[in-house]
Protein backbone atom coordinates (compact mmCIF):
# COMPACT_ATOMS: atom_id res chain seq x y z
CA UNK A 1 0.00 0.00 0.00
CA UNK A 2 2.38 2.30 0.82
CA UNK A 3 5.89 3.35 -1.36
CA UNK A 4 8.98 3.80 0.60
CA UNK A 5 10.81 6.24 -1.52
CA UNK A 6 9.46 9.91 0.61
CA UNK A 7 10.60 8.61 4.11
CA UNK A 8 13.27 11.44 3.95
CA UNK A 9 11.84 14.42 2.33
CA UNK A 10 9.11 15.52 4.43
CA UNK A 11 11.78 17.39 6.74
CA UNK A 12 12.58 19.57 3.40
CA UNK A 13 11.67 23.03 3.82
CA UNK A 14 12.14 24.00 -0.25
CA UNK A 15 8.51 25.68 -0.73
CA UNK A 16 9.33 26.55 -3.88
CA UNK A 17 7.01 23.91 -5.20
CA UNK A 18 3.90 24.43 -3.12
CA UNK A 19 1.53 23.80 -5.89
CA UNK A 20 2.87 20.19 -6.28
CA UNK A 21 1.25 18.12 -3.08
CA UNK A 22 3.61 15.29 -1.64
CA UNK A 23 2.48 11.51 -1.93
CA UNK A 24 2.07 12.27 1.85
CA UNK A 25 -0.29 15.22 1.60
CA UNK A 26 -2.28 13.18 -0.85
CA UNK A 27 -2.78 10.33 1.41
CA UNK A 28 -3.44 12.92 4.73
CA UNK A 29 -5.67 14.87 2.05
CA UNK A 30 -7.46 11.46 1.10
CA UNK A 31 -8.20 10.82 4.57
CA UNK A 32 -9.69 14.02 5.75
CA UNK A 33 -12.20 13.58 2.75
CA UNK A 34 -12.92 10.37 3.81
CA UNK A 35 -13.93 11.24 7.82
CA UNK A 36 -16.00 14.32 6.01
CA UNK A 37 -17.83 12.69 3.41
CA UNK A 38 -18.48 9.87 5.19
CA UNK A 39 -19.73 12.61 8.37
CA UNK A 40 -17.13 11.31 11.20
CA UNK A 41 -15.76 15.17 11.40
CA UNK A 42 -16.79 18.49 10.69
CA UNK A 43 -13.50 19.98 8.88
CA UNK A 44 -14.05 23.24 10.98
CA UNK A 45 -13.51 21.12 14.09
CA UNK A 46 -10.85 19.65 12.41
CA UNK A 47 -9.03 22.74 11.74
CA UNK A 48 -9.82 23.75 15.43
CA UNK A 49 -8.18 21.41 16.86
CA UNK A 50 -4.76 22.07 15.11
CA UNK A 51 -5.63 25.86 15.68
CA UNK A 52 -5.53 24.77 19.99
CA UNK A 53 -2.22 22.99 20.04
CA UNK A 54 -0.50 25.77 17.63
CA UNK A 55 -1.70 28.81 19.86
CA UNK A 56 -3.54 27.54 23.24
CA UNK A 57 -2.08 24.75 24.79
CA UNK A 58 2.00 24.89 25.07
CA UNK A 59 4.53 25.13 27.76
CA UNK A 60 3.08 28.72 28.53
CA UNK A 61 0.63 26.72 31.50
CA UNK A 62 3.36 24.35 32.70
CA UNK A 63 5.30 27.79 33.40
CA UNK A 64 3.19 29.52 34.86
CA UNK A 65 2.21 26.15 37.63
CA UNK A 66 5.89 26.19 38.30
CA UNK A 67 6.20 30.08 39.45
CA UNK A 68 3.07 29.72 41.39
CA UNK A 69 4.49 26.53 42.97
CA UNK A 70 8.00 28.78 44.05
CA UNK A 71 6.03 31.69 45.26
CA UNK A 72 2.98 29.91 47.17
CA UNK A 73 3.90 26.99 49.51
CA UNK A 74 0.21 26.40 49.69
CA UNK A 75 0.02 25.61 46.64
CA UNK A 76 3.33 24.25 45.79
CA UNK A 77 2.15 21.07 48.48
CA UNK A 78 -1.26 20.63 46.80
CA UNK A 79 0.56 19.89 43.15
CA UNK A 80 2.88 17.58 44.69
CA UNK A 81 -0.03 15.90 46.70
CA UNK A 82 -2.45 16.13 43.44
CA UNK A 83 -1.58 17.92 40.24
CA UNK A 84 -4.34 17.02 37.93
CA UNK A 85 -6.17 18.92 40.72
CA UNK A 86 -3.86 21.76 41.54
CA UNK A 87 -2.92 22.78 38.65
CA UNK A 88 -6.32 23.03 36.81
CA UNK A 89 -6.92 26.42 37.10
CA UNK A 90 -4.06 27.02 34.68
CA UNK A 91 -5.39 24.15 32.29
CA UNK A 92 -6.89 25.20 28.97
CA UNK A 93 -10.01 25.69 29.66
CA UNK A 94 -10.07 25.50 33.41
CA UNK A 95 -8.69 21.73 33.76
CA UNK A 96 -6.07 19.81 33.46
CA UNK A 97 -6.74 15.65 32.40
CA UNK A 98 -6.43 12.98 34.77
CA UNK A 99 -3.09 11.67 36.77
CA UNK A 100 -0.29 14.85 36.65
CA UNK A 101 1.72 14.27 38.73
CA UNK A 102 4.32 16.87 39.78
CA UNK A 103 8.09 15.51 40.80
CA UNK A 104 10.16 18.12 42.43
CA UNK A 105 14.17 18.70 41.59
CA UNK A 106 16.01 19.23 44.80
CA UNK A 107 20.10 19.55 45.14
CA UNK A 108 20.10 16.42 45.52
CA UNK A 109 17.69 14.51 43.13
CA UNK A 110 17.14 15.64 39.30
CA UNK A 111 14.32 14.16 37.84
CA UNK A 112 13.99 13.73 33.94
CA UNK A 113 10.74 12.25 32.15
CA UNK A 114 10.36 10.29 29.39
CA UNK A 115 8.34 7.49 27.26
CA UNK A 116 10.84 4.73 25.95
CA UNK A 117 7.28 3.28 24.36
CA UNK A 118 5.82 6.21 22.83
CA UNK A 119 5.66 9.35 22.83
CA UNK A 120 3.40 9.88 25.86
CA UNK A 121 3.85 13.45 26.98
CA UNK A 122 1.93 16.01 29.51
CA UNK A 123 0.02 17.56 26.32
CA UNK A 124 -2.00 19.34 29.21
CA UNK A 125 0.79 21.54 30.44
CA UNK A 126 3.35 20.93 28.17
CA UNK A 127 1.52 21.15 24.72
CA UNK A 128 3.20 18.58 22.08
CA UNK A 129 6.02 17.12 22.54
CA UNK A 130 9.46 18.23 20.90
CA UNK A 131 11.04 16.78 18.07
CA UNK A 132 13.68 15.51 20.19
CA UNK A 133 11.19 13.91 22.63
CA UNK A 134 9.74 11.87 20.35
CA UNK A 135 13.52 10.79 19.07
CA UNK A 136 14.80 7.28 18.84
CA UNK A 137 17.98 8.65 20.41
CA UNK A 138 16.07 9.68 23.51
CA UNK A 139 13.64 7.35 24.23
CA UNK A 140 16.49 4.92 23.78
CA UNK A 141 19.41 6.16 25.72
CA UNK A 142 17.90 8.33 28.69
CA UNK A 143 16.87 5.52 30.87
CA UNK A 144 20.26 3.91 30.46
CA UNK A 145 22.97 6.63 30.66
CA UNK A 146 20.65 10.28 31.51
CA UNK A 147 24.07 12.29 32.54
CA UNK A 148 25.29 11.98 28.62
CA UNK A 149 22.05 12.66 27.51
CA UNK A 150 21.81 15.50 29.50
CA UNK A 151 25.13 16.91 29.00
CA UNK A 152 24.09 16.54 25.15
CA UNK A 153 21.68 19.12 26.46
CA UNK A 154 24.18 21.23 27.87
CA UNK A 155 23.45 19.90 31.70
CA UNK A 156 25.75 18.69 33.98
CA UNK A 157 24.30 17.54 37.19
CA UNK A 158 26.96 17.27 40.31
CA UNK A 159 28.46 13.84 40.73
CA UNK A 160 26.40 12.68 43.60
CA UNK A 161 22.91 14.16 42.75
CA UNK A 162 20.67 11.15 42.26
CA UNK A 163 19.24 10.81 38.71
CA UNK A 164 15.45 9.95 38.53
CA UNK A 165 14.06 8.79 35.32
CA UNK A 166 10.80 8.97 35.06
CA UNK A 167 9.12 5.92 32.15
CA UNK A 168 5.21 7.30 31.24
CA UNK A 169 4.68 3.92 30.41
CA UNK A 170 1.20 3.93 31.41
CA UNK A 171 -1.73 6.88 31.58
CA UNK A 172 0.16 8.92 34.34
CA UNK A 173 1.73 11.96 33.03
CA UNK A 174 5.02 13.90 34.69
CA UNK A 175 5.87 17.82 35.24
CA UNK A 176 9.31 18.24 36.35
CA UNK A 177 8.88 20.97 39.05
CA UNK A 178 12.32 22.72 38.80
CA UNK A 179 14.30 24.66 41.13
CA UNK A 180 13.66 27.96 41.76
CA UNK A 181 17.19 30.00 40.91
CA UNK A 182 18.65 31.85 42.56
CA UNK A 183 18.15 35.58 42.69
CA UNK A 184 15.12 35.80 42.14
CA UNK A 185 13.73 36.71 45.52
CA UNK A 186 10.64 39.48 45.52
CA UNK A 187 10.30 38.56 41.79
CA UNK A 188 6.30 38.43 40.67
CA UNK A 189 4.73 35.32 39.51
CA UNK A 190 4.91 36.57 35.73
CA UNK A 191 8.01 37.43 35.93
CA UNK A 192 9.33 34.06 37.35
CA UNK A 193 7.03 32.17 34.46
CA UNK A 194 9.48 33.87 32.46
CA UNK A 195 12.65 31.75 33.36
CA UNK A 196 11.08 28.32 33.10
CA UNK A 197 11.45 26.64 29.94
CA UNK A 198 9.98 23.69 28.30
CA UNK A 199 12.67 21.65 28.70
CA UNK A 200 13.32 22.16 32.44
CA UNK A 201 9.72 20.52 32.96
CA UNK A 202 10.90 17.89 31.18
CA UNK A 203 14.03 17.59 33.36
CA UNK A 204 16.34 18.05 30.15
CA UNK A 205 17.20 21.63 31.25
CA UNK A 206 17.48 24.30 33.88
CA UNK A 207 15.57 27.41 34.12
CA UNK A 208 17.15 30.64 32.79
CA UNK A 209 19.42 32.59 35.28
CA UNK A 210 17.82 36.15 36.17
CA UNK A 211 19.84 38.33 34.05
CA UNK A 212 20.77 40.41 37.09
CA UNK A 213 19.09 43.58 36.56
CA UNK A 214 15.34 42.48 36.07
CA UNK A 215 14.43 42.08 39.92
CA UNK B 1 4.56 -7.52 21.41
CA UNK B 2 8.60 -7.35 21.52
CA UNK B 3 8.45 -4.69 18.79
CA UNK B 4 10.72 -1.67 17.53
CA UNK B 5 8.96 0.49 19.82
CA UNK B 6 10.06 -0.84 22.97
CA UNK B 7 13.68 0.83 22.67
CA UNK B 8 14.48 1.61 26.71
CA UNK B 9 18.30 0.50 26.30
CA UNK B 10 19.22 0.26 22.70
CA UNK B 11 22.54 1.46 21.35
CA UNK B 12 22.97 2.63 17.89
CA UNK B 13 20.77 5.62 17.41
CA UNK B 14 23.69 8.06 18.01
CA UNK B 15 23.13 11.29 19.79
CA UNK B 16 19.86 13.56 20.81
CA UNK B 17 19.46 16.64 18.32
CA UNK B 18 17.94 19.01 21.34
CA UNK B 19 17.52 21.73 18.74
CA UNK B 20 14.06 22.35 18.67
CA UNK B 21 13.31 25.19 15.79
CA UNK B 22 10.24 26.31 14.16
CA UNK B 23 6.25 25.84 14.37
CA UNK B 24 4.55 23.18 16.39
CA UNK B 25 3.92 21.30 13.08
CA UNK B 26 7.04 21.41 10.82
CA UNK B 27 4.04 20.18 7.86
CA UNK B 28 0.74 21.17 7.00
CA UNK B 29 0.25 17.53 7.36
CA UNK B 30 1.19 16.85 10.50
CA UNK B 31 -1.31 18.82 12.15
CA UNK B 32 -3.78 17.24 9.85
CA UNK B 33 -2.82 14.16 10.94
CA UNK B 34 -2.74 14.52 14.26
CA UNK B 35 -6.07 16.25 14.44
CA UNK B 36 -7.86 13.96 12.15
CA UNK B 37 -6.56 10.71 14.22
CA UNK B 38 -7.50 12.52 17.93
CA UNK B 39 -11.18 13.24 16.28
CA UNK B 40 -11.42 9.50 15.68
CA UNK B 41 -10.44 8.61 19.05
CA UNK B 42 -13.20 11.15 20.55
CA UNK B 43 -16.18 9.56 18.27
CA UNK B 44 -15.33 6.58 19.79
CA UNK B 45 -13.62 4.43 16.72
CA UNK B 46 -10.62 3.49 18.76
CA UNK B 47 -9.41 3.69 22.27
CA UNK B 48 -6.16 4.99 22.97
CA UNK B 49 -4.42 1.27 23.69
CA UNK B 50 -6.02 0.00 19.92
CA UNK B 51 -4.21 3.10 18.63
CA UNK B 52 -0.70 2.61 20.10
CA UNK B 53 -0.94 -1.28 19.39
CA UNK B 54 -1.77 0.20 15.59
CA UNK B 55 1.49 1.75 15.86
CA UNK B 56 3.41 -1.00 17.27
CA UNK B 57 2.27 -3.61 14.25
CA UNK B 58 3.67 -1.60 11.74
CA UNK B 59 7.22 -3.20 10.19
CA UNK B 60 9.84 -1.98 11.35
CA UNK B 61 10.93 0.34 8.13
CA UNK B 62 7.60 1.83 8.51
CA UNK B 63 7.85 2.71 12.32
CA UNK B 64 11.48 4.39 12.03
CA UNK B 65 10.05 6.92 9.26
CA UNK B 66 8.81 9.89 11.81
CA UNK B 67 6.35 10.65 14.28
CA UNK B 68 3.72 11.66 12.18
CA UNK B 69 4.57 9.27 9.52
CA UNK B 70 3.88 6.68 12.07
CA UNK B 71 0.47 7.91 12.76
CA UNK B 72 -0.49 8.33 9.26
CA UNK B 73 0.13 4.62 8.59
CA UNK B 74 -1.39 3.79 11.29
CA UNK B 75 -4.23 5.95 10.47
CA UNK B 76 -5.00 4.26 6.99
CA UNK B 77 -4.88 0.37 8.43
CA UNK B 78 -7.28 1.65 11.89
CA UNK B 79 -9.89 2.66 9.27
CA UNK B 80 -10.23 -0.07 7.78
CA UNK B 81 -9.78 -2.54 10.63
CA UNK B 82 -12.31 -0.81 12.98
CA UNK B 83 -14.79 -0.83 9.56
CA UNK B 84 -14.20 3.61 8.84
CA UNK B 85 -13.33 3.22 5.58
CA UNK B 86 -12.20 0.39 2.68
CA UNK B 87 -9.09 -0.18 1.03
CA UNK B 88 -10.61 0.81 -2.61
CA UNK B 89 -11.88 4.37 -0.92
CA UNK B 90 -8.56 4.90 0.81
CA UNK B 91 -6.67 4.10 -3.08
CA UNK B 92 -9.38 6.64 -4.91
CA UNK B 93 -9.46 9.31 -2.11
CA UNK B 94 -12.90 9.52 -1.22
CA UNK B 95 -15.81 7.95 0.04
CA UNK B 96 -17.17 5.21 -1.69
CA UNK B 97 -20.25 4.00 0.31
CA UNK B 98 -21.87 5.19 3.75
CA UNK B 99 -19.83 5.26 6.89
CA UNK B 100 -20.41 3.82 10.07
CA UNK B 101 -22.06 5.19 13.45
CA UNK B 102 -19.37 5.96 15.47
CA UNK B 103 -20.05 5.22 19.28
CA UNK B 104 -19.95 8.82 20.20
CA UNK B 105 -21.74 10.39 17.00
CA UNK B 106 -19.97 13.24 14.74
CA UNK B 107 -17.08 15.41 15.91
CA UNK B 108 -18.54 18.72 15.88
CA UNK B 109 -17.03 22.12 16.82
CA UNK B 110 -19.59 21.67 19.84
CA UNK B 111 -17.23 18.64 20.66
CA UNK B 112 -13.97 20.67 20.58
CA UNK B 113 -13.38 20.71 24.71
CA UNK B 114 -13.52 16.82 24.46
CA UNK B 115 -9.88 17.32 22.62
CA UNK B 116 -6.95 19.24 24.87
CA UNK B 117 -7.92 17.28 28.03
CA UNK B 118 -6.90 13.74 29.17
CA UNK B 119 -9.56 11.28 29.35
CA UNK B 120 -9.63 9.76 32.72
CA UNK B 121 -8.55 5.47 33.08
CA UNK B 122 -8.75 5.38 36.88
CA UNK B 123 -11.62 2.72 37.67
CA UNK B 124 -13.63 1.43 41.05
CA UNK B 125 -11.06 -0.70 42.53
CA UNK B 126 -12.01 -4.31 41.96
CA UNK B 127 -10.23 -6.11 44.25
CA UNK B 128 -7.65 -5.16 47.38
CA UNK B 129 -4.25 -3.68 46.10
CA UNK B 130 -1.80 -7.01 46.39
CA UNK B 131 1.27 -4.95 47.18
CA UNK B 132 2.16 -1.86 49.24
CA UNK B 133 4.51 1.08 49.24
CA UNK B 134 7.91 -0.36 50.16
CA UNK B 135 6.97 -3.97 48.96
CA UNK B 136 9.78 -5.67 46.49
CA UNK B 137 8.62 -6.60 43.71
CA UNK B 138 9.79 -8.49 40.36
CA UNK B 139 8.62 -7.78 36.69
CA UNK B 140 7.54 -10.89 35.16
CA UNK B 141 9.57 -12.44 32.37
CA UNK B 142 6.98 -12.27 30.26
CA UNK B 143 6.69 -11.79 26.32
CA UNK B 144 3.28 -11.38 25.22
CA UNK B 145 3.15 -11.33 21.15
CA UNK B 146 0.24 -8.55 21.58
CA UNK B 147 -0.34 -5.58 23.45
CA UNK B 148 1.49 -4.52 26.61
CA UNK B 149 2.94 -2.06 28.65
CA UNK B 150 5.60 -3.55 30.55
CA UNK B 151 8.76 -2.44 28.50
CA UNK B 152 11.94 -4.77 28.26
CA UNK B 153 15.03 -3.74 29.77
CA UNK B 154 12.88 -4.07 33.52
CA UNK B 155 11.42 -8.06 33.01
CA UNK B 156 12.97 -10.47 35.23
CA UNK B 157 14.78 -7.29 37.54
CA UNK B 158 13.21 -7.03 41.23
CA UNK B 159 12.07 -3.23 42.13
CA UNK B 160 10.66 -1.28 44.83
CA UNK B 161 7.27 0.24 44.91
CA UNK B 162 6.80 3.41 45.49
CA UNK B 163 3.29 4.74 44.39
CA UNK B 164 -0.13 3.25 44.45
CA UNK B 165 -2.44 5.12 41.51
CA UNK B 166 -5.51 3.15 41.99
CA UNK B 167 -7.05 0.45 39.26
CA UNK B 168 -7.00 1.94 35.92
CA UNK B 169 -8.10 0.73 32.72
CA UNK B 170 -5.81 -2.26 31.76
CA UNK B 171 -3.68 -1.68 28.10
CA UNK B 172 -3.52 -5.16 27.74
CA UNK B 173 -6.80 -6.38 27.34
CA UNK B 174 -8.33 -3.08 25.66
CA UNK B 175 -5.98 -2.62 23.00
CA UNK B 176 -7.25 -6.33 21.95
CA UNK B 177 -10.98 -5.07 22.47
CA UNK B 178 -11.76 -7.57 25.54
CA UNK B 179 -12.74 -4.87 27.46
CA UNK B 180 -11.09 -2.32 30.06
CA UNK B 181 -10.56 -5.20 33.09
CA UNK B 182 -9.25 -2.72 35.87
CA UNK B 183 -5.76 -3.46 37.45
CA UNK B 184 -3.58 -1.96 39.89
CA UNK B 185 -1.25 0.85 38.47
CA UNK B 186 2.22 1.25 40.45
CA UNK B 187 4.96 3.18 40.35
CA UNK B 188 7.65 0.44 40.69
CA UNK B 189 11.26 1.68 41.29
CA UNK B 190 14.32 0.16 40.11
CA UNK B 191 18.47 0.46 40.30
CA UNK B 192 19.92 1.76 37.38
CA UNK B 193 22.97 -1.05 38.40
CA UNK B 194 19.97 -3.86 38.42
CA UNK B 195 19.07 -2.94 35.55
CA UNK B 196 22.24 -2.06 33.42
CA UNK B 197 25.11 -3.62 35.52
CA UNK B 198 27.63 -2.90 37.54
CA UNK B 199 29.41 -0.16 35.37
CA UNK B 200 26.58 1.35 35.13
CA UNK B 201 25.73 4.85 36.82
CA UNK B 202 25.51 4.79 40.48
CA UNK B 203 23.01 7.35 40.80
CA UNK B 204 20.67 6.46 38.40
CA UNK B 205 17.28 4.92 39.92
CA UNK B 206 14.69 4.37 36.75
CA UNK B 207 11.00 4.03 37.51
CA UNK B 208 7.96 2.69 35.45
CA UNK B 209 4.07 2.29 35.78
CA UNK B 210 2.97 -1.37 36.41
CA UNK B 211 -0.04 -2.89 36.42
CA UNK B 212 -0.47 -5.62 38.79
CA UNK B 213 -0.44 -8.66 36.39
CA UNK B 214 3.26 -7.14 35.36
CA UNK B 215 4.38 -7.93 38.62
CA UNK B 216 5.31 -10.93 41.08
CA UNK B 217 6.42 -10.23 45.02
CA UNK B 218 10.43 -10.94 45.00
Amino acid sequence: MTAHDDHDHHHGHDHGEASELSETELRVRALQTILVEKGYADPAALDAIVETYETKIGPHIGARIVARAWTDPVFRQALLTDASKAAAPFGHQGKIGDHLVAVENTPDRHNVVVCTLCSCYPWDVLGLPPVWYKSFAYRSRVVKEPRAVLGEFGLTLPDQAEVRVWDSTAEVRYLVLPVRPSGTEGWTEEQLAGLVTRDSMIGVGVPRAPAGDRA
Amino acid sequence: MNGIHDMGGMDGFGPVDPVEAGPVFHEKWEGAVMANSRVMGAIGAWNIDQGRYGIEMLPPHLYLTSYYRRWLERFERALVAYGYADADEIAAGHSLRPGKTPPRGKFTLANIDRIGHRGSFTRPETAPARFAVGDRVIARNMHPRTHTRLPRYVRGHVGVVERLHGCHVFPDTTAMGRGENPQWLYTVRFDGRDLWGVDADPTLKVSVEAFEPYLDPA
